[in-house]
């Protein structure tokens, strides 16, 4: 009698385990990946994967991206808080964007060479640039 | 740039050829393997601490023990070794056929990449970037000029050690066109995890046309591309001098930092490790420049190719890859950089 009913608790505290297990397995398995929705991202995001696509780091030390750290140009830490754009420029996204792409066409001279970019990516740069806020 | 070249699924599980798909079969079937084991067991363990005790004799039984304790790992791990002998053989059979031969050799840190005919004499070198054609199998030579390299491309191939004074060979194959990451797989130093490269598989036609561009630039270079790389391995200079001629003129279309490029090349220093076919650069000691401006990326895959990059690597490599061989040229102005790297973006 005595054993009966142990072994009976035993096959319930097996079914509970493989139901768990079946559960956990389920939960495992999501959408197959082309079906998952990529989360919303935003012109920061974005500029900060144009910013790496373009390899503005190898000139730039640039919050926000670990490596590389080049130390060629000013670093582009605190932006929003710079005054002038490359000391001479007015301090707008769209003017920040246009340099971006083209220093030397905005200011005469300058020595940041043009960056293969499209607009579109240039103002995600500046976005994400204007937003590294440290106030 | 590695990274993005990598995505997911990962490599390793997405084989793009019959060389890396072996291998990914063996590894779920290790994998598989594996799991069934595991269940085996801890349903053993739960016979043995919990179970009718009729089972529990069976489990604790001669017959069980001989059966699941020396049989099944015998012939099952037996199976396994066998499989995995001859798969990582068949990944090193050398040349039997027509296959493709290219000698890659690792160096601190980065890939030296040479072109072989099909009697072995060198006919086109490069650094970090392997073109191959789709559909052919590749037999890779690899070499060390230093330490221990490991060659991995997941997508294409197994792993394989680049072991100074020996040769080892890898086969690799692509069956569809596309750029696979490749990278160093066993620790060489400071910039191990900086070292990487590009395998890029192109269809037959593409892969031809690509190959027939790169001979057309030599040879309008006045260059036989067999005898240049002779040259550079022997008595060089009666094979750079005719051609530094021809060179001169074949690019000099842009602006002015045109000319004043390639001469700041030459004076900088920078022939002295570099080559570039067709000019009086012979260097061997760095990668070779001559199709520098058709690279995917700089500093051995680590970063995208284009002025900019060009620009900071030259006047600033070692903020970007500390230690690494070359040294910052910041000796030169920002004007001197362009013109450097704006004649190198012509060396297609
Ligand atoms: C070849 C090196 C180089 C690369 C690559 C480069 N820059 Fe620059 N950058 C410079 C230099 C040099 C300056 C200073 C230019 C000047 O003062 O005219 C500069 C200035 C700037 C400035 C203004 C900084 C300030 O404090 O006013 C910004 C913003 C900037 N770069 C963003 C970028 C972005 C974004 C990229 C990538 C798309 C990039 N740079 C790529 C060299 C580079």
């Amino acid at each position: 009698m005595g054993m009966g009913s142990v072994e009976h608790r035993n096959w319930k505290a097996i079914v509970a385990g493989v139901a768990l297990a079946a559960c956990a397995a389920l939960a495992a398995c999501k959408d197959p990946v082309e079906t998952r929705r990529e989360p919303a991202i935003g012109p920061k995001d974005r500029g900060l994967i144009a910013i790496k696509r373009a390899g503005c780091g190898s000139c730039h030390e640039i919050p926000g991206l670990d490596w590389p750290s080049g130390r060629l140009g000013p670093s582009l830490d605190g932006f929003d808080d710079v005054g002038l754009i490359a000391g001479q420029l007015p301090n707008r996204p769209d003017v920040l964007a246009a340099f971006i792409r083209n220093a030397p066409s905005v200011k005469e001279g300058s020595s940041m060479p043009p960056m293969p970019i499209s607009e579109a990516e240039a103002a995600d740069i500046a976005a994400y640039l204007y937003g590294l806020d440290h106030d | 740039m590695i990274d993005a070249l990598w995505g997911w699924p990962p490599p390793v599980l997405d084989p793009a050829g019959p060389y890396s798909g072996k291998v990914t079969t063996l590894a779920w079937s290790l994998f598989g393997l594996g799991a069934f084991v595991t269940l085996v067991v801890v349903f053993a363990l739960w016979v043995a601490i919990k179970g009718p005790d009729k089972w529990k004799a069976k489990l604790g039984g001669e017959r069980a023990i001989l059966l699941g304790g020396v049989a099944f790992p015998g012939v099952v791990l037996t199976a396994l070794l066998v499989w995995g002998l001859t798969l990582t053989a068949s990944l090193t059979e050398p040349i039997h056929g027509d296959e493709m031969r290219i000698r890659v050799t690792g160096e601190m840190w980065w890939f030296r990449v040479q072109y072989l005919d099909p009697s072995g004499a060198v006919v086109m070198e490069d650094a970090n970037e392997i073109h191959i054609p789709v559909g052919r199998p590749v037999v890779l030579e690899l070499e060390s000029a230093d330490v221990i390299h490991s060659f991995w491309v997941p997508h294409l191939s197994g792993k394989k050690d680049m072991i100074p004074g020996r040769r080892t060979l890898l086969r690799i194959e692509a069956d569809r066109p596309g750029e696979f990451g490749g990278v160093c797989a066993e620790y060489c130093g400071r910039q191990h995890a900086l070292m990487g490269f590009v395998a890029v598989a192109h269809e037959d036609d593409d892969f031809r046309e690509w190959y027939a561009e790169r001979n057309e630039r030599l040879v309008s270079a006045g260059l036989d591309i067999t005898r240049q790389v002779e040259s550079s391995s022997g008595s060089g200079t009666q094979g750079s001098e005719r051609s530094t001629v021809t060179r001169t003129g074949a690019g000099a279309n842009t602006n002015s930092g045109q000319q004043s490029g390639r001469t700041l090349f030459m004076q900088s220093g920078c022939a002295a490790c570099h080559r570039v076919a067709g000019t009086e650069a012979n260097g061997l000691a760095g990668p070779d420049l001559t199709h520098v401006g058709s690279r995917r990326t700089l500093g051995a895959g680590i970063l995208p190719n284009n002025r900019g990059t060009l620009i900071g690597w030259i006047g600033d490599s070692q903020s970007l890859k500390p230690g690494n061989r070359m040294p910052s040229y910041d000796m030169l102005n920002a004007d001197e950089l362009e013109a450097i790297a704006i004649w190198l973006e012509q060396q297609k």
